[in-house]
């Protein structure tokens, strides 16, 4: 006996005490499946028979039900179920989470169950509670269906019972294993010659008379609903589509005019409007057979498909998340007329609701329905039909290619209730995805996130970073339409032992050389502040690629997404300069952008770290200068007069010495700046332009095509490529760092050649920084180079600075990555928001 | 660091007897966080020197968290200028190598203890935290000459100007014990930063030290208040690492919960008064349900609880620093459940859509729009009035014309250093008008603390309702 239940439902188990049903339900359920109320009762008072405990357990039950029925996963409820009251609270639960609800009834003589109960000692209740249990069953029976239970399965023998064998059908909607491609057809509403001419635009073979469509590319079509009413063909689009389903080369969804139609055809009473007169005219003149047929084809369609392992889903009105691979009504309902407000506007039309707005589903869904005068993106959803038969177009969009495909309506054949042809607009404006990304919501920001990368896997922001993030975000960062990229963090080479050093570059070349790299390239480091720059070719390329007016053709953001220039008239002379030596240089044609995002270092360090200079480093000096003089000429008097302090004025000497390589150790990132014409940029990683992220290209690539830019305040970075299997060329390394800070210089940074790489344990460092020993002073302290301190020193900890910048450098390819593709800014901020929450883990700031 | 004391009493080596160590040698001395030598530059029956020099262990300092109140100031802990400056280490130092001239004892010649001596004190880099005006207002009522040079930032750069330090020095005619207990208690005040951890202990010692002068001292509040309260800043750990990514001092990280440069005196009263008109209006408009944006420490949310018209508040600001300040100064922990489930504090911000904002009837947005930058502005409308849409809006923001009556506030600056702009009446109204429309709301608008004829009143109101 084979019962047939839906792949996602809510089977309820109806039978007496001891009538069979836990043992029935671990037979043919997974135990992750079942909830038992005797089990619930026993989680919330010790005791599975606890009458007391009944209304706490059912709290319990109807609760792990909910989390279930929403991650679409089957519930099996093992309980007696056999009062009305108890069923229809999951009927209602079904309903709820659009699915269905499944009675499987165990209906065995009363004297299985009695005998059963007496060899329990657990089950000291009298007989007459399962009389009066068998009683409220019986009375039960009939009423399942209209209680709402869609399938019902009634089992009376324990012969039966051994029988049953539970079959799960997958709703009609999922059509997971079909992977398309597929043509998906907007609203048709009749217009067959458009039809035809679109059809054989995208490369199909259309017979227009015998309405038939040969396709040979392997690909389907995906009819979205509305074939009828308005327009004048409507029995040869119905004649082409069932033809074409018929064949197996097409699936359609069901418009609410399709339904009508169907409804009238089937003699009920639907009121003839909105162009259903024209449709009945035109099957007026088809045979009943064929009337017949397109009533039973319409009946037969499913309401939305889940198409493609998930990543597709088609409905005549959209479908939001929480219904999609549901069957409800009320998922009907919403294939068939979108969401409304229940209010209606100044034309008598419903209100829409905006689903798509708040769409936040994995699933590109792809709808019709609402007529709109281009098909825009929002939230991966699509609404492509673009009114052919108000005189716009027949649209198609391929998949996965998410290309539109149109054909222009041959004339008007009716009037829309509402314009839905805007009025046309000089110069460019918002996409909707733009209008609708002014504002970013706070659900997709705080709390604890988990963040799916492609380099390194999900990557976990804890709560309280991201409050942190929330904070300087919201006080201090620019539009977030620019924060397309945050830079990570970066690791120091591992310590060295080396005398009186704690950084050098061996350290670094023998860490990639263990990781089995065997080409690095040695940047020199730049003293400013890290930035970058996002550059657009004019203002209109700002407002098409970043959804931003007003603004002007970009920003330059420090490390939290801060702007730099406060001033906007310096930012827009500094980001002009940039833009001209772009075009200049013929980025613009060269990478077929219109903007262009670097990766730089601004010099002088003072521009913007001014306030640290002075309130610090220049502080710490002034008043290390003044006192160690002064101990050292207190020393030396007392020196003269022939006290022994020899030790402690050598000591003191040396820490002037230390004081004074300090001050010039910060003195050389500072000049004043007067104008842009001081300050120095150096990009050193073209990250990204428009359709296209550049970490597939060598960091050599980068310089080289950045060093096109140069001149101005863009400079180059000097650079050496160091081979690890050659102890010379890694010799040469060496002694290339040794010559940039032997002049004072910050250090360098040594990275892969390539931009990201993996080793055995996933991604190693994109880069590690050996800085220079006069640079230290001002990151561990003017007199950290004495012995006894760097000794000390030498003890750090790397692991957790180079955990971050793995999970940052992945976080930042991401949001660049999201952002290339055209995904909503929510998708592109999240992984920003998630470096700026790492950035405030805490870690050793000297690192 | 360093201290020199120098003496031109006759027979001016006495002053070894005084502080119990021989000019005739250096000596040093094992401190916790370091080490004090004591020798002598100058010793002559006319004039004696004697050196007080410790040397601070700067790695010690942050590897051990010694020294560090104020862990929370990255980059800060290396680059220090701790081994350099008199500080509350000086204070240790001297109740250390000199305690039995500090408790006013002289074995050898008692006579000399309480004997007032001419005495110069010298400090080659003295913070002076408060200028030149508070350090004068420290030492010169008790009796002593103050010069001080300020020391320049740095030479290099003439135009960052002058640094904190000074190089001082004090001249006084003083029982020895009576400079040191004023040198005791008063580095730590000059600096305003203690190295360890105030406790019940420092009372005890701030009273033995400041016995016979301090209670007459009139500069004692501010000395009692920087000797033993060392504020917390109210800004996150978080946050400043963050600032600290940008190269940003601290400092810079301006606590927009800090009180604005308004003047001191009606300050409060203007403060009182922009919330006594905000809950004014929030009364009338029959709002039950309440939202405080941007509620800092809560203070009209404490107003809001106490009047039962309001049966729903919700207060968020986007510093969870502050949310803890308010739920603190609530007591929320304390109040009785039916008063506890009137309010809710919550972290948000202004510029993001928010749903728990939704369905209620009032906002007040009090001294807030001011903190965004202006760009910021329009998705801040957009969560408020089309996303959130109470019934009725209150924002407060300073009027810009009014600083003008303020002397204390130099031309041209705004009122606090978080402020990205303070508008005029005729910006903020314009702003105002434009966001009504554009919303369907009507504006209206009411003067907050004293109406000057020209320039109005120090704070402006604008009442939304739709």
């Amino acid at each position: 006996m084979n019962l047939i239940i839906p792949d996602l439902s809510l089977v309820v188990l109806v039978g007496v005490s001891g009538a069979g049903k836990s043992t029935f339900a671990r037979r043919h359920f997974k135990p992750t499946e079942i909830l038992s109320s005797d089990y619930c009762r026993g989680l919330v008072s010790d005791d599975e028979n606890s009458q007391a405990a009944t209304r706490d357990a059912f709290d319990v039950l109807h609760f792990i039900a909910r989390k279930r029925l929403a991650a679409g996963k089957l519930v099996v409820v093992d309980a007696t179920n056999v009062q009305p009251d108890a069923r229809k609270s999951l009927v209602q639960l079904a309903r709820e989470f659009h699915c269905l609800p499944v009675a499987i009834v165990l209906d065995l003589p009363e004297r299985i169950a009695e005998d059963r109960n007496k060899a329990r000692p657990d089950r000291d209740f009298g007989a007459h509670v399962v009389r009066q249990q068998a009683q409220q069953l019986k009375r039960s029976l009939r009423g399942l269906q209209r209680e709402g239970f869609r399938t019902v399965h009634v089992i009376k023998t324990p012969e039966e019972v051994d029988a049953a064998v539970i079959e799960r059908q997958p709703l009609w909607n999922n059509r997971r294993d079909d992977h398309g491609p597929f043509d998906i057809i907007g609203d048709v509403h009749g217009c067959y010659d458009e039809l035809v001419a679109l059809l054989r635009n995208l490369g199909h073979e259309v017979d227009a008379a015998a309405a038939t469509v040969r396709i040979t590319s392997g690909r389907k079509l995906l009819f979205l609903g509305d074939l009828v009413d308005r327009g004048p063909k409507t029995p040869d689009v119905l004649r082409l589509v069932m033809n074409a389903v018929a064949s197996g080369s097409a699936l359609c969804v069901p418009g609410n005019h399709d339904v009508k139609l169907m409804r009238k055809l089937r003699g009920r009473d639907v009121q003839v409007t909105h162009g259903l007169a024209e449709s009945l005219e035109q099957l007026a003149a088809e045979s009943d057979a064929f009337r017949r047929d397109v009533a039973d084809f319409i009946d037969r369609l499913v309401s939305h498909y889940v198409l493609d392992d998930g990543k597709l889903v088609v409905a005549h009105a959209g479908m939001k998340e929480s219904m999609q691979g549901r069957g409800s009504g009320a998922v009907r309902e919403f294939a068939l007329y979108g969401e409304t407000t229940g209010e209606t506007d100044e034309l008598g039309l419903p209100v829409r609701h905006n689903w798509a707005a708040e769409y936040r589903g994995q699933a590109m869904v792809v709808y019709g329905h609402t007529p709109v005068p281009e098909p825009e993106w929002l939230n991966r959803t699509v609404d492509i039909d673009t009114g052919c038969v108000f005189g716009g177009r027949l649209t198609a969009l391929r998949y996965p290619e998410r290309e539109f495909v149109s054909v222009d309506a041959l004339r008007i054949y009716a009037q829309p209730s509402r314009p839905f042809l805007a009025p046309e607009v000089p110069g460019p404006v918002a996409t909707a995805q733009q209008q609708h990304d002014d504002v970013l919501d706070i659900e997709d920001v705080i709390g604890k996130r988990i963040v799916s990368t492609k380099w390194h896997g999900n990557i976990t922001i804890r709560e309280e970073n991201a409050a942190a993030a929330l904070e300087v975000m919201s006080r201090f960062a620019a539009n977030p339409k620019w924060l397309i990229y945050l830079p990570p963090t970066m690791s120091p080479c591992a310590t060295s032992s080396s005398d009186g050093l704690l950084e050098h570059p061996a350290e670094a070349f023998a860490y990639y050389r263990q990781e089995g790299v065997a080409r690095v390239i040695c940047e020199e480091k730049h003293m400013g502040s890290r930035a970058v720059v996002v550059v657009c070719r004019d203002e209109e390329a700002a407002l098409r690629s970043f959804g931003v007016t007003g603004e002007g053709i970009g920003t330059c953001f420090t490390r939290t997404g801060r702007r730099f220039f406060d001033d906007a008239r310096v930012e827009a002379d500094f980001l002009t300069r940039i833009r001209d030596a772009a075009s200049a240089a013929g980025f613009w044609d060269e990478f077929e952008t219109d903007w262009l995002c670097l990766d730089c270092e601004l010099m002088p360090w003072s521009a913007k770290a001014q306030e640290l200079l002075k309130q610090q480093y220049a502080a710490v000096g002034t008043a290390a200068r003044s006192t160690l003089a002064c101990q050292a000429s207190a020393l030396e008097s007392a020196a003269a007069r022939g006290i022994d302090v020899a030790n402690l004025l050598a000591r003191t000497t040396a820490r002037k010495d230390m004081v004074a390589a300090y001050t010039d150790a910060y003195r050389r990132y500072c000049w004043t700046v007067d104008s842009v014409d001081d300050l120095k940029l150096a990009p050193f990683h073209l990250l990204a332009t428009a359709g296209k992220v550049h970490t597939d290209q060598p960091h050599e690539w980068h310089l080289q095509t950045l060093a096109r830019l140069a001149g101005g305040i863009i400079i180059t970075t000097p650079y050496l490529i160091v081979d690890l299997t050659d102890p010379d060329s890694e010799a040469k390394g060496c002694a290339w760092w040794e010559s940039l800070t032997a002049r004072g210089g910050e250090g360098m940074v040594v990275k892969p050649s390539d931009f990201i790489v993996k080793g055995k344990r996933g991604l190693i460092q994109p880069a590690v920084k050996c800085r220079g020993r006069e640079y230290l002073r001002i990151i561990y302290g003017p007199e950290y180079s004495a012995e006894e301190h760097l000794s000390r020193l030498r003890s750090r900890n790397l692991s957790t600075k180079r955990s971050l910048a793995l999970r940052e450098f992945a976080l930042g390819i991401e949001s660049l990555d999201r952002f290339v593709r055209h995904e909503p800014l929510r998708r592109v901020h999240e992984p920003v928001f998630g470096v700026l929450a790492l950035e405030s883990e805490p870690v050793d700031p000297r690192l | 660091m360093l201290m020199t004391i120098t003496s031109t009493h006759e027979n001016a080596t006495d002053l070894g007897f005084l502080l119990r160590k021989n000019p005739a040698r250096a000596q040093s001395f094992s401190l916790s966080f370091g080490t004090a030598h004591v020798f002598y530059p100058v010793a002559s029956p006319e004039c004696c020197t004697v050196a007080l020099l410790v040397e601070v262990d700067p790695i010690g300092l942050v590897r051990g968290r010694r020294g560090s109140a104020d862990n929370g100031r990255p980059l800060e802990q290396y680059v220090n200028d701790r081994p350099y400056v008199p500080s509350s280490f000086l204070s240790v130092a001297i109740a250390d190598v000199f305690s039995s001239a500090l408790a006013g004892g002289c074995k050898e010649k008692p006579e000399l203890a309480d004997l007032p001596l001419p005495l110069t004190v010298e400090l080659p880099a003295l913070p002076c935290r408060g200028g030149e005006g508070f350090l004068r207002s420290l030492f010169e009522p008790l009796g002593y000459t103050v010069t001080a040079r300020r020391l320049p930032l740095d030479e290099h750069f003439p135009d960052w100007g002058g640094s904190p330090y000074s190089h001082v020095t004090l001249a006084a005619t003083l029982p020895l014990h009576a400079l040191l207990s004023h040198l005791y208690v008063l580095m730590p005040v000059l600096d305003n930063d203690k190295h360890y951890w105030v406790g019940e202990e420092e009372v005890l010692k701030l009273l033995r030290h400041g016995e016979g002068w301090l209670p007459a001292h009139p500069e004692r509040n501010q000395i009692t208040r920087r000797y033993l309260k060392h504020r917390p800043s109210l800004v996150d750990d978080a946050l400043l690492r963050l600032a600290a990514e940008d190269g940003m001092a601290p400092e810079e990280v301006a606590d927009p919960l800090a009180e604005p440069d308004e003047p001191s005196g009606p300050r409060h009263r203007l403060n009182d008064q922009r919330l006594g008109s905000v809950m004014a209006v929030l009364k009338t408009s029959g709002a039950s349900r309440v939202l405080d944006l941007g509620c800092g420490e809560g203070r009209l949310l404490g107003l809001l609880l106490k009047e039962r018209q309001f049966t729903s508040i919700l207060g968020m600001d986007v510093s969870h620093r502050a949310l803890e300040i308010a739920s603190n100064r609530l007591h929320l922990d304390r109040l009785p459940p039916p008063q506890r489930e009137r309010l809710r504090l919550i972290q948000g911000s202004l510029i993001y859509r928010d749903e728990r904002l939704a369905g209620f009837d009032a906002a007040a947005v009090v001294e807030v729009i001011e903190h965004l930058d202006a760009p910021r502005l329009a998705a801040f409308e957009r969560v408020l009035f089309e996303f959130a849409r109470p019934g009725t809006v209150v924002i407060t923001t300073p009027n810009r014309e009014y600083n003008v009556k303020w002397e204390s506030l130099p031309a041209g600056r705004f009122r606090h250093r978080d402020h990205r702009f303070e508008w005029t009446r005729a910006e903020f109204r314009a702003w105002a008008d434009a966001v009504a429309a554009r919303f369907g709301y009507e504006a209206r608008f009411l003067p907050v603390g004293p109406e000057d004829a020209e320039v109005g009143s120090p704070t402006q109101m604008g009442v939304f309702t739709r």
